[in-house]
């Protein structure tokens, strides 16, 4: 199964050539399945060759089941589109039209009739033995969706190459031994330790759901790696989550801030000795860092930036909040700089466009995404200061206060709102809100009925990280030059 | 109202906005259990801050995660009274 390195290799092909060990398994909350099976069978019951070639929609309950098709199907499918678990199903009709969508595999069958897609595969999160292994015959297109605007996906378009250039560049591999080098031999056992990370006994969890490009690089990783993966169940409760990382040895272990500030307040945090601790997809601040380097003082702790429009941009080890200032403008594989305040990111690893959408450009004329990102230069180090256009992130889910206002707004008594960003040491920002009445109110209760009131419609209509946590009203909102709401990072 | 009671009125409310029953508030109990999340522990800190006037969680760079809600109204006790606050009385 070697691949010669200018062929076309898929995940399976690269799964098959790197089985050194039978012992590689993915681990879900209720089965698991050796890798080593994987690669020589089938979770979509022998269907794989009715999939050649088509824009396959990857629509599951349980990630576990999108985890092995995903493997299957990449290098066969000409396009793999991957649902996020929570996309509200009104948005499911634009995928499909934006992407082409011609086949859909799925663990649960109901609720696709009014699709209109042809082909549907059943992929229920088993293996079994395949008569024929299928040829990897294209370079598959991989479809990450990130939520926009009006509540709608963005769609990106990412390429294996794009998806795994951070990876390929030996960074990550790496990251264990270069910190234990800078560690100075704090355990004493460097030696031994290295040789385990660089081998088979790395077991990798993560936090996040791997349908998300944060977790989809982890997957990656522990795939093309050489060790195992222990994925989060639907509903599983993190406590069980924290339990079966431990007793699976999980040795690097990702998330976001919010993510391990929860894990932080579980009981079952001490279940996990991870000596590898990777977050990403919110600002670390120091809080987190220190929490966490106090709680697993064996771990090297890294934090990355990375989004799906940009991909992975860079990492940082010295366990510090913010970035050296040396990284931008500096030469490498990624590149950095700073504009207008926000942060802009050109690499291998950028999204490769907007699926259907031909008028929308992801890179400006240089090549760089702009992350919308705000960073500010203190000393020697940028910090983070939020996002560009007021977007919020709530525990890594994004929040565009323009829906939020328009949710609010529907209040009879409201005459304009604005959303902004309230930072949280819990899910790192929360989501607040300006309300200016059309009166004044008439009797002292009334303020209190009519925040209660607008909750309620924020409670029908918005998924629950996009309710305000806290309403104020003010006599006035600032309106900038433009006649927009002035939105400040 | 006391710290304790200003906590446990905003955790009910917060309950309440949710259509959430909660089980008995001993402080033993761990937070994650009580039947709220965490977006929903993140925005009992934000009233938390908005009724006392302060964010224990943001003082320091080293904190430590309270888990149950035993460690969590010690955590606003300790910092009421750096305030300067008798935390059997702050509103």
């Amino acid at each position: 199964m070697n691949t010669p390195p200018n062929r076309m290799a898929s995940i399976r092909d690269r799964l098959g050539s790197a089985l050194t060990s039978p012992e590689r398994f993915l681990w879900g909350a209720t089965a698991r399945v050796c890798l080593g099976h994987v690669s020589s069978g089938t979770s979509l019951g022998g269907r794989v060759g009715e999939l050649a070639g088509r824009s396959v929609l990857i629509v599951t309950r349980d990630q576990f089941a999108a985890a092995l098709a995903l493997i299957e199907l990449d290098g066969i499918a000409r396009r793999l589109i991957v649902c996020t678990p929570d996309l509200p199903s009104e948005h499911l009709p634009a995928v499909v039209a934006k992407a082409g969508v011609d086949a859909i595999v799925s663990d649960d069958d109901r609720g696709h009739d009014g699709l209109g897609v042809p082909l549907r595969v059943l992929c229920n999160g088993t293996v079994t033995p395949a008569e024929e292994t299928p040829v990897t015959s294209c370079r598959t297109e991989w479809v990450l969706l990130t939520s926009g605007t009006t509540g709608a996906p963005k769609m990106l378009v990412h390429t294996f190459a794009s998806l795994t250039a951070a990876i390929n560049s030996g960074q990550e591999g790496r990251d264990g031994q270069e910190r234990r080098d800078g560690q100075q031999g704090r355990d004493g056992q460097e030696g031994p330790e290295r040789q385990k990370l660089q081998g088979a006994d790395v077991v990798w969890g993560t936090f996040y759901d791997i349908r998300r490009y944060g977790g989809l690089q982890i997957f990656l990783r522990a795939v093309l790696g050489r060790g195992s993966f222990v994925l989060s169940g639907a509903g599983e409760a993190l406590g069980e989550y924290l339990v079966r990382l431990g007793a699976h040895g999980a040795t690097h272990v990702s998330g976001t801030p919010s993510h391990w500030r929860r894990a932080l307040m579980s009981p079952e945090a001490g279940a996990i000795a991870p000596s590898y601790i990777r977050l990403s997809g919110e600002i670390a601040d120091q809080g987190i860092l220190n929490a966490l380097r106090s709680f697993y003082p064996q771990a090297t702790i890294a934090h990355a930036f990375a989004s799906t429009e940009a991909g992975v941009g860079f990492e940082v080890h010295d366990g510090l909040e913010g970035f050296p200032a040396s990284m931008v403008g500096a030469p490498g594989d990624v590149q950095i700089n700073v504009a207008d305040g926000s942060l802009r990111i050109r690499s291998a690893r950028n999204a490769v466009r907007y699926a259907g959408e031909e008028h929308s450009t992801l890179t400006d004329a240089e090549g760089f995404v702009d992350t919308g990102d705000i960073v500010e230069r203190r000393g020697d180090r940028y910090y983070f200061l939020g996002r560009r256009n007021g977007i919020i992130n709530v525990g890594g889910l994004k929040v565009y206060p323009e829906e939020v206002e328009a949710a609010i707004n529907r209040h009879p008594a409201v005459r304009m709102s604005m959303v902004r960003s309230r930072r949280s040491p819990i899910t790192g920002s929360l989501v607040s809100a300006d309300v200016v009445l059309k009166a004044e109110p008439s009797a002292s209760g009334t303020i209190a009925d009519f925040t209660r009131e607008i909750l309620q419609i924020c409670h029908d209509s918005l998924a629950p990280h996009k309710i305000p946590a806290t309403i104020r009203f003010v006599p006035a909102l600032e309106i900038a030059e433009a006649g927009k709401l002035a939105r400040h990072a | 109202m006391s710290v304790k009671a200003t906590v446990i009125s905003e955790i009910q409310q917060i309950a309440d906005d949710n259509k959430k029953s909660l089980p008995p508030l001993a402080d033993d109990l761990v937070l994650l259990d009580s039947g709220l999340d965490s977006l929903a522990i993140a925005i009992l800190v934000a009233r938390l801050e908005e009724t006392l006037g302060f964010d224990p969680f943001t003082e320091s760079d080293d904190v430590a995660y309270p888990v149950t809600l035993g460690d969590f109204i010690r955590f606003y006790e300790h910092a009421a009274e750096s305030h300067g606050v008798d935390s059997r009385q702050v509103g």
